[in-house]
């Protein structure tokens, strides 16, 4: 019985193991390993050079702006989109006339690619007949470039990824604000507690488990979602507003230096997995997952 | 909540929803309209529907449309088998090894192929799938997210269930299939939802593993089309925009309030 | 192991299939990159539907693969992936890169009647310096361009300019660009002199700059750079004063997409473009325009631009003898002339030019000329080993000079360090 029990745990774990060992953890394995040789080129093959890769890396400028970058735009995208969708999913749980309006509203980003609104978000970033420019010029103020100049690139790219997250971590926050009892704010409303308090004591708290987990996500997009930098700035001025995930792909697929993008990888990887333990440890404290 | 909290709390709403459409509205406005009236929003610009006609015939739309409808299914319907029978392993069995291999599980839900992307174009190489469908797909074949989710949805099953259709002499995959299955049907939809808007968005992977019209997707047919060496031309690349999403954006208008309580009933909260 | 399976599958598969067609089955897979607007695609599908009807058993798959840059980067990822093109449009200054990575032919194997000699020297010596190395011939022209400088007629009359003439040098632009620019209430500016855009790969319409400035970029080798070149510096001293000493033109970065909408809108009375822009200016421009020549300083010059074909390795003899052919049709004087009144390209052939079309084209729109006179002072573009990572490292320190991280010297100083420790190892 017992052995039983082994096959068929291993028979039902293996068509899945099989393809997340062959394209997350075996490829995860070979950046490592592929980190340590050089890149073959044409008539050159790779030939192992033991920490080169690394030391250029070090050397490398690019990449510390490229790192620095992700940082802010991490710190940046993660707090914001999450208070916002908080914001978002208190405002349409409650009845108002248009309301389903309002909740697609902030929907739509989910929808649309992102490769494609980027488009839209240049034209509304355009210097001159762009629209923030044509509404600024409207109160009577000068021109502004903001994808044009080092100051603000990032802040403009931050900008549009909190536009496309927000509406759709709403979606997990609302799902957790109807689930809560409404006797419970019912009850400390009765006590006289106000509309902020009643937040921060009741709602907030009760939120907790969602916000673990959209942070989780929010914290993954902040290394993967690169779709609206191709169109916006490639990465420019000066790799002003370049993340780690764009240079990775700049390295490997427009120099095609794989093996500085593996090493890029590696520490894309080594990020990752603090983060991972990080989380680890918060949701051990946090939140009881059976 | 007074009168006025409400009337703030209202108009704040609005006017957020208002601030979060408007590159929507925006696309409307261009592909409606003629390119001079791209930056310019006038209420009497004549409105026209030769943007659509023009960037339908530029590029195989209909073609991307396709490769992207078949990527996407291909992709949920992997992932959900898949994902089932690992998360009925690891909520129901006993097995050496169980716990490791949840945790290289749940490793990927932080290390995700969408950074693998030097190695995984090695893989697909090695397997001879460049520019195919499936090139695409299979990095996404199996989630740790998926197996999670369903993972803790299983575990609310009782386990008295799994014990009475034992007793009538049910098979593994005949119970999973007759009781945990429609039970977290929720959870199905929820994970679908978020499977389907991920992958009908995404970009990066494919645009490196596609080289041809019979395999890009959506996304990456969008790219090659906005692309330009010479000028940007709002009002069509909208109207490819809003064709190629469309139907999707019609699909989550239809089904939002399925899809929050979904949501809320998968406990993905 | 499984890999070798499914590769065997294949193959025997393919084999099986190649068998059962008929002999005379060729198929041709070429990438191009294309604009949304000009109408190349619809030309490039015109013109392969054209011969494939005049071949039968030739099968052509024409595929447009975005921008130049788009188009590189497939074109190289799909060869390096085991299934390269037969023949490909691609950039013209990736050559170095292209024979770096042991992906194409040259065109000499396939160069065997005197009539096929007369044929390849019978293109604009300014677009073969991009084209030939080492003696040898690698790339033909085709989607080629240069910039030219666009003027706003209607502008520069408001202005009390004469709408015929174009800056003729730097100091006249700035002078111009002086008068074209123009202020509201505010002292907010409402219309730019001038626009030489600067995103994405600013190094092109720049060494518009440094030509003029009697310089070049790089070594024909492809292996030598001269980013610190005090004329280059000098020409990125006078790109940066456009906007920070004369107020001329927009400061920070300028978008290269945005432009001929920017020139449409009364943004900028003068852009400096591709005559790729060519029929998209004509077309969409709601005033009377002008284009002409780049301005002078020390000399006339401009560089040359875009795509070339070019000729991959892997695929059958007889592909490849069947894909010159389609290069040698496709560029014929008749076919080059569709080709360049569709989108503006320029003719690469002097033969094109003399042709009936080409001639009643020209007297109907005199500015398609300006593009091909200027190629008498064109140089090559910057063209080097590591081509995009170099050019790349070139954009930041243009970037960063333009937007005044750094100074225009310093920029240049590093950048060509970096350019230098990454071509050692081609010297």
């Amino acid at each position: 019985m017992q052995k039983r029990q082994w096959i068929h745990g291993w028979l039902l774990v293996l068509p899945a193991m099989v393809f997340l060992l062959l394209f997350t953890h075996v490829p995860a394995l070979t950046t490592i390993w592929n980190s340590f040789f050089s890149t073959p080129r044409g008539r050159r093959p790779s030939r192992f050079v033991g920490l080169d890769n690394y030391d250029r890396l070090f050397d490398d400028p690019v990449f510390w702006k490229v790192l620095g970058n992700n940082l802010w735009f991490a710190l940046g995208t993660i707090p914001v989109s999450i208070a916002l969708a908080i914001v978002m999913a208190l405002f349409v749980n409650r009845a108002f006339t248009g309301r389903s309006l309002v909740r697609m509203a902030y929907f739509t980003p989910t929808v649309l690619p992102l490769i494609a609104v980027a488009n839209i978000w240049l034209f509304f970033y355009t210097p001159g007949f762009g629209l923030i420019d044509q509404l600024l010029g409207a109160m009577g103020f000068g021109q502004t470039n903001l994808l044009g100049s080092p100051d603000t690139a990032l802040a403009a790219i931050m900008a549009v990824t909190i536009w496309k997250e927000a509406g759709f971590f709403m979606i997990f926050y609302l799902a957790a604000l109807q689930s809560i009892p409404p006797q419970l704010t019912e009850a400390a409303r009765i006590e006289g507690a106000d509309g902020w308090t009643i937040f921060r004591r009741v709602t907030f708290p009760l939120l907790m488990p969602t916000t673990l987990f959209v942070s989780i996500n929010a914290v993954i997009n902040s290394f993967r979602l690169v779709d609206h930098i191709f169109i916006l700035t490639n990465g420019g001025p000066d790799n002003a507003s370049s993340l780690l995930l764009f240079y990775i792909y700049e390295t490997s697929f427009r120099y095609w230096d794989t093996a500085y993008g593996a090493t890029l990888t590696v520490v894309m990887l080594a990020l990752l997995c603090l983060l991972a333990i990080g989380q680890f440890f918060f949701f051990d404290r946090k939140v009881h997952y059976k | 909540m007074t009168r006025f909290d409400r009337w703030l709390a209202n108009s704040g709403a609005i006017l957020l929803g208002l601030l979060w459409i408007l590159p929507l509205l925006y696309a409307i406005w261009t592909a409606v309209h003629p390119a001079e009236y791209e930056a310019r929003f006038v209420l009497d610009a004549p409105l026209t529907l030769d943007n659509f006609a023009k960037a339908w015939a530029a590029a195989p739309f209909a073609r991307y449309f396709l490769n992207t409808f078949t990527l996407v299914t291909a992709i949920l319907i992997g992932q959900f088998v898949l994902c089932t029978l690992a998360a009925y392993a690891f909520a129901r069995y006993r097995f050496a090894g169980r716990d490791v291999l949840f945790a290289l599980v749940l490793l990927q839900l932080l290390v995700m192929p969408d950074i693998l992307i030097v190695e995984n174009y090695k893989m697909i190489r090695t397997l001879g799938l460049v520019d195919t469908i499936t090139a695409i797909a299979l990095p996404y074949i199996a989630s740790g997210f998926g197996v999670f989710l369903l993972r803790q949805t299983f575990m609310t099953v009782p386990q008295e269930l799994d014990d009475a259709a034992r007793i009538e002499g049910a098979g593994t995959l005949a119970i999973l299939w007759r009781v945990y299955v429609p039970l977290a049907k929720p959870t199905y939809l929820a994970y679908g939802l978020v499977s389907v808007s991920h992958h009908w968005n995404n970009f990066l992977w494919p645009l490196i593993v596609t080289n041809s019209v019979e395999t890009r997707p959506v996304t990456v047919g969008l790219s090659v089309f906005s692309t330009t060496d010479s000028g940007i031309e709002w009002s069509v690349i909208n109207a490819a925009t809003l064709m190629t999403s469309g139907p999707l954006l019609i699909a989550f208008l239809l089904f939002q309030r399925q899809f929050v309580q979904s949501f809320m009933r998968a406990g993905i909260k | 192991m499984l890999a070798k399976l499914i590769k065997g599958a294949a193959a025997s598969a393919t084999l099986a299939l190649a068998s059962a067609l008929p002999a005379q089955a060729v198929d041709l897979q070429f990438y191009f990159p294309v604009a949304v607007g000009g109408g190349a695609a619809e030309t490039i599908e015109a013109l392969t539907n054209e011969y494939t009807a005049d071949h039968p058993g030739v099968n052509i798959d024409a595929v447009y693969a975005g921008s130049y840059q788009d188009t590189i980067t497939k074109v190289i990822t799909a060869a390096r992936g085991g299934n390269a093109p037969q023949l490909s449009v691609a950039l013209a200054v990736d050559m170095f890169t292209l024979i770096d990575e042991d992906l194409i032919l040259p065109f000499d194997d396939f160069i065997k009647t005197d009539e096929d000699r007369a044929w390849l020297n019978s293109f604009y010596p300014a677009f073969m310096e991009n084209s030939q190395t080492g003696g040898k011939t690698y790339g033909i022209p085709f989607q080629r361009s240069t910039p030219v400088l666009y003027w706003n007629k209607a502008a520069f009359a408001e202005a009390g300019l004469d709408p015929e003439t174009p800056p003729a040098t730097w100091e006249e632009m700035v002078e111009m660009g002086k008068k074209l620019t123009k202020k509201d209430a505010n002292g907010n500016v409402t219309q730019w002199g001038v626009r030489i855009p600067s995103s994405g790969f600013p190094y092109w319409l720049f060494q518009g700059l440094t030509t003029e400035n009697d310089v070049i970029l790089a070594n024909a080798d492809g292996n030598k750079t001269n980013f610190d070149d005090p004329k280059v510096v000098e020409a990125l001293e006078y790109m940066v004063s456009l906007s920070k000493d004369h107020g001329v033109m927009e400061p920070g970065i300028v978008e290269w997409g945005a432009t001929p909408k920017a020139f449409f809108e009364g943004q900028a009375a003068m852009m400096w473009t591709t005559t790729g822009n060519l029929t998209n200016v004509r077309k969409n421009a709601p005033f009377d325009f002008g284009v002409g020549m780049l301005p002078a300083n020390k000399r006339r010059g401009a560089p040359t631009g875009g795509g070339n074909f070019y000729l991959f390795k892997g695929t059958s003899d007889e592909q490849l003898s069947q894909a010159v052919d389609f290069i040698k049709w496709i560029t014929a004087p008749e076919q080059s002339a569709k080709w360049t009144m569709a989108t503006g390209y320029v003719a690469p052939r002097p033969a094109t030019w003399e042709t009936e079309t080409m001639k009643q084209y020209a007297k109907d729109f005199p500015p398609a000329l300006i593009a091909r006179d200027q190629l008498e002072f064109a140089v090559a573009e910057l063209s080097t080993y590591q081509n995009q990572r170099i050019t790349q490292i070139f954009n930041d320190a243009l970037a960063a000079a333009i937007t005044g991280q750094k100074d225009a010297a310093t920029a240049l100083a590093e950048a060509q360090a970096k350019a230098d420790a990454i071509l050692a190892d081609y010297r």
